[in-house]
């Protein structure tokens, strides 16, 4: 029988696992190092927050794997040796597989910051950052403060964790606005402002120069590069992006760029060994998407796709409409189609932009100047159905369509005030002025 | 990576756990408590609708400043904070206290109601007498032990509806929803039943407790001897009170509950249900999620199900049976009429619905069906006044005394820090397993799942007081189509990516079980989930 290897039990390599089970007996075996099953890394947050316990974030039960005889491993795979179609394992086990798919996921970047290796300066990517973060920033009185280096969706939700704590946080942000070179200006500014409405000390356009260790080998205060100004604190979380987890890979013979290079089939250089999730990189981008896309939705569908390709039915990975979602402490953000930030915006595209008064809720349009043609959706404190404008995205409708129509996308929960006539208003006094 | 920690156990922190306002409303609200328990143990106050307004109030003002302080200050939006490291949430030292004072009292309040201070047959002695002012005031009669749990009840649906409120103060379905269930405990379950007690100071009266929003099989008693003898000797009044309870079980419940899902009732109307998402929320996330524990829901509740049918089968047609003369429904007639009924629905369901139920449903379905048709044979052949194999009434105080006393009251709710809030709704209610079964087959209602925008992250299933596993449905871009669902709208709020949606809509594809999410290519969407 022919035996599937898979390194990584995060959603890519759970997902193929899943699927090529559907599609057939093979023997399968998942290799992963960081815990023993399946646990949700987007819920990591709620973990320390205290919203949910780790078994809570395992979206199977234990008795899954058996029952679908998928076997386990919990080990670190040190080496891939794919002229013999071996894995060597940290203890020197070695374990054979006819197709291999890595699903290695990412690690924290660090863009070699003096002191980046101190105690008590972590990123948060991992269960294993979890636990060193219980042990630096248990409470307010281990921790007196926290900063954060790097202004993406990582970063805010560790504020957001830390701030439950009620430890105090200063955020430090290289752009000039949150988030901005992903969100149009309106949307990030105000965010900006909710940031800051939860009391964190959102520091903008600024950059690390370097962490100080205390005689212990701890961190105990950053200096800002732009200020000089030294800020002490007990816990510095480094949160600017991440990096496909490939080091292990190097010099196996498979083919490294940033991530594992990967073909529309996700098939790397070698026959047999494939790579999905967050660690593989596309040769070419597909349409907009960047090469390496680090989000869930797409570690899943890799995982889809590839479960045809290795039960027989070779496809390519074709993700369609670019959807995604994430949380600013409060506000829930989703977003559908392409809508690029000022900083970005390409001389077709045009923006509609709409704010509700209570500075929680709004949403930003993408236009094809010269078509009208709808090119994308970012919704702030307002739920939108994906499936209709998925719809709307395939079937090339305009902006006026849309906007129009706006009613039928809605997805809050009942009852709620709705507010597409004042966006409907909004847009056609716009239309006219312009 | 090769430094991995095999210590899988964090204890997190709570930053603290009360603030001020907090502990100075907790002690505002055990004062109010204090002056009950003292009352309990026979110290006499002065002036008794004095002290027992200081109580209430305090009670009611401590449960609401105590909200204030834990929600005033936070922006609006779930904060489940520290949920899994506070002690009283968390099945710890605390939860563990009040979940054995509750079940004491429920004891009690049911089986030693004397020591509350009863007495039927002169004055009543503590805390029941320092109620009696107030049921005076309401029924013009002195307080029995339920009026004091009414009142109770009353104001911990009204408090904690309020802190409720608050902590959702976002989200304008659960506000409503609240406000629904508040009115419905204050006025259809406590205030109107005192009023009309007051009818029966006149001759032409004699009517039951009634609490018109309690529908039959929850509200069992509906069809006991003496509430049929109080309703059909009250007149007009009491007939009509009669045939409303008839019509909310055959008429009212199926529309709207096909209409709108069993919700309706279950988080919006009912008195159970109102106190679990109430002063039970702190305690929804300790559900049981285990596929075991569904086999074992399933299993149970519609036991009690048939226990209820087959009791008031026999109940009402010993009824009947006592006078044969008396009404034009006899009692042969009634036995004949409920086996066709079964039978018919049964046979509906049959034939409909028979996909759409699981294979162990189905073997539990038949097994139920020949008990029951089984029984109403025994009896029907036998022909002696013994109602089944059982005596009526023995059947009658069983329910009572296993259903209506140990399951809903002791289980149910003194052991919402340990089970979570809905054990009873989940496991007992005989209500719920047929309001269940009609929104499972017959009903408009579905949680719609939002394409593929699940992350899988839980807090959903986490928060669902009915253990529903929703992530499972969610992260397959299936819709939530599952009996036991109340509609509290929870896993919709709690769920970070905006998944989840309660709806109504048309019964074609409520169900739409993908095998691969949208998202994906077209072409790979149309593979795979052709089957
Ligand atoms: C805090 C946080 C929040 C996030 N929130 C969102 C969100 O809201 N939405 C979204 O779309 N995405 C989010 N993401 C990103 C998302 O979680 C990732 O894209 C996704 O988990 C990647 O899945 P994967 O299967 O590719 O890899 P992973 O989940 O990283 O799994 C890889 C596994 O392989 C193991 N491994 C690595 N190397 C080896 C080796 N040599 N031997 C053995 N095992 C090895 C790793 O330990 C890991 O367990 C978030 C990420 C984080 C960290
Ligand atoms: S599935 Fe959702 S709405 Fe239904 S009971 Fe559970 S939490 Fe409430
Ligand atoms: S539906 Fe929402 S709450 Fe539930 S697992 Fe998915 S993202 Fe999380």
């Amino acid at each position: 029988m022919e035996h599937i290897v898979i390194i990584g039990n995060g959603i890519s390599g759970v997902t193929a696992a899943r699927h090529i089970r559907k599609l057939s007996d093979k023997r399968i075996t998942i290799i992963s190092a960081e815990t023993e099953h399946f646990f949700s890394r987007t819920a990591l947050m709620y973990i320390y927050m205290g919203h949910m316990k780790y078994e809570h974030t395992k979206p199977y039960e234990d008795w899954f794997w058996e029952k679908n005889k998928i076997e386990l491993k919990r080990a670190y795979v040190n080496e891939v040796m794919h002229e013999e179609k071996q894995l060597l394992l940290e203890d020197g086990a070695k374990i054979s597989y006819d197709k291999l798919i890595i699903a290695v996921g990412s690690k924290s970047n660090k863009f070699g910051w003096p002191g980046q290796d101190l105690d008590g300066v972590q990123g948060l990517y991992s269960y294993q950052d979890l636990e060193t973060l219980e042990q630096y920033a248990p409470n307010k009185k281990v921790c007196k403060r926290a900063v954060i280096v790097g202004g993406g969706l990582i970063g805010i939700e560790l504020a957001e964790m830390l701030h439950t704590r009620g430890i105090p946080v200063t955020f430090l942000v290289r752009e000039s606005s949150f988030w901005n070179g992903i969100l149009p200006n309106g949307e990030s500014e105000m965010i900006n402002r909710h940031i800051k409405n939860h009391h964190i000390d959102l520091r903008l356009g600024v950059n690390l120069k370097e962490i100080l260790a205390d005689e212990n080998g701890r961190a105990r205060a950053v200096v800002v590069a732009e200020t000089a100004e030294e800020i002490p604190c007990d816990l510095v979380g480094l949160t600017a992006g991440v990096s496909p987890n490939v080091d292990f890979l190097k010099g196996s013979g498979i083919e490294l760029g940033r991530g594992v290079k990967v073909n529309r089939y996700l098939e790397t250089n070698v026959p047999d060994v494939y790579a999905i999730g967050d660690c593989a990189e596309q040769r070419e981008a597909i349409g907009k998407r960047r090469t390496i896309e680090a989000v869930w939705y797409t570690g899943r569908m890799m995982g889809e796709t590839i479960a045809q390709t290795i039960c027989g039915n070779r496809i390519q990975y074709n993700p369609g409409n670019w959807f995604n979602s994430a949380k600013f402490f409060d506000i829930e953000y989703q977003t559908y189609g392409w809508v690029n930030s000022n900083e970005q915006l390409p001389d077709y595209e045009e923006h509609f932009h709409w704010i509700h008064e209570d500075d929680t809720k709004c949403l930003t349009i993408a236009t094809h100047k010269e078509t009208g043609k709808f090119l994308g959706i970012n919704t702030f404190g307002i739920r939108m159905r994906h499936e209709v404008f998925d719809t709307w995205l395939t079937d090339d409708r305009g902006t006026d369509y849309v906007v129009q129509y706006l009613a039928l996308a809605n997805f809050d929960p009942e009852f709620y005030r709705s507010f597409e006539s004042q966006v409907l208003e909004a847009y056609t006094n716009q239309t006219i002025n312009a | 990576m090769s430094t991995v920690q095999h210590n899988m156990s964090l204890t997190g922190e709570p930053p603290k756990t009360l603030n001020t306002v907090q502990k100075i409303a907790t002690i505002i609200g055990m004062f109010g408590l204090a002056i009950l328990l003292l009352a309990s143990f026979n110290v006499t106050f002065p002036n008794k609708a004095v002290w027992l307004s200081i109580s209430l109030l305090s009670i009611t003002g401590g449960i609401i400043l105590f909200a204030r302080g834990a929600y005033a200050n936070e922006l609006e939006g779930i904060k489940n904070h520290g949920v899994w490291f506070k002690s009283v949430s968390s099945r710890g030292f605390l939860a563990w206290i009040t979940g054995i004072a509750l079940t004491g009292f429920y004891i009690v309040l049911y089986f030693y109601a004397e020591y509350l201070g009863l007495n039927a047959n002169g004055e009543n002695t503590g805390v029941i007498s320092l109620f009696d002012p107030l049921s005076r005031l309401l029924n013009g009669n002195p307080a029995s032990q339920w009026f004091v749990y009414g009142t109770l009840y009353t104001i911990a649906i009204f408090a904690f509806g309020i802190k409720f409120i608050w902590k959702y103060r976002h989200n304008r379905y659960e506000r409503i929803r609240t406000m629904s269930v508040m009115f419905f405990q204050t006025a259809f379950a406590f205030l109107i039943p005192e009023f009309m007690a007051r009818l029966n100071t006149s001759e032409a009266y004699n009517l039951p407790y009634y609490d018109l929003k309690s529908v039959w099989p929850l509200n069992y008693y509906l069809f006991d001897g003496y509430s049929l003898d109080g309703l059909l000797s009250s007149g007009n009044l009491g007939l009509y009170m009669l045939l409303f309870g008839v019509a909310s079980i055959f008429i009212i419940t199926p529309i709207l509950t096909y209409k709108y899902g069993k919700r309706w009732y279950c988080s919006w109307v009912c008195g159970c249900g109102g106190l679990a998402e109430t002063a039970g929320d702190p305690f929804r996330h300790l559900s049981d999620k285990s596929m075991f524990a569904w086999k074992v829901e399933r299993w149970v509740v519609h036991s009690v199900l048939v226990f209820a049918v087959v009791m008031t089968t026999a109940l009402v047609s010993t009824y009947l049976g006592n006078d044969s003369n008396a009404y034009w429904l006899t009692k042969d007639v009634f036995l004949i009429g409920a086996g066709v009924f079964l039978t018919l629905i049964f046979a509906g369901i049959w034939f409909f619905k028979r996909d759409a139920l699981k294979k162990d449903a189905r073997y539990g379905a038949v097994g139920y069906f020949v008990i029951i048709i089984a029984l109403l044979g025994i009896h029907y052949g036998s022909g002696n006044s013994n109602i089944f194999i059982f005596e009526a009434a023995v059947l009658r105080q069983w329910y009572g005394f296993l259903i209506g006393a140990i399951f809903s009251g002791v289980i149910g709710t003194g052991f919402y820090p340990i089970f979570g809030s809905r054990v009873w709704c989940r496991f007992g209610c005989p209500m719920a397993a047929i309001l269940g079964l009609q929104q499972r087959l017959f009903s408009r209602f579905r949680i719609t799942t939002n394409g593929g925008q699940c992350i899988s992250c839980g807090n959903c299933s986490t928060y669902c007081e009915m253990g529903i596993d929703v992530r499972a449905y969610a992260q397959k871009g299936e819709n939530i189509v599952r009996a036991s669902c109340v509609g509290c709208g929870i896993c919709s709020a709690v769920c970070p990516r905006g998944v989840l949606k309660l709806e109504n809509g048309p019964m074609e594809s409520r169900i739409d079980s993908n095998q691969v999410l949208l998202g994906n290519d077209v072409d790979l969407i149309a593979l795979v989930n052709k089957k």
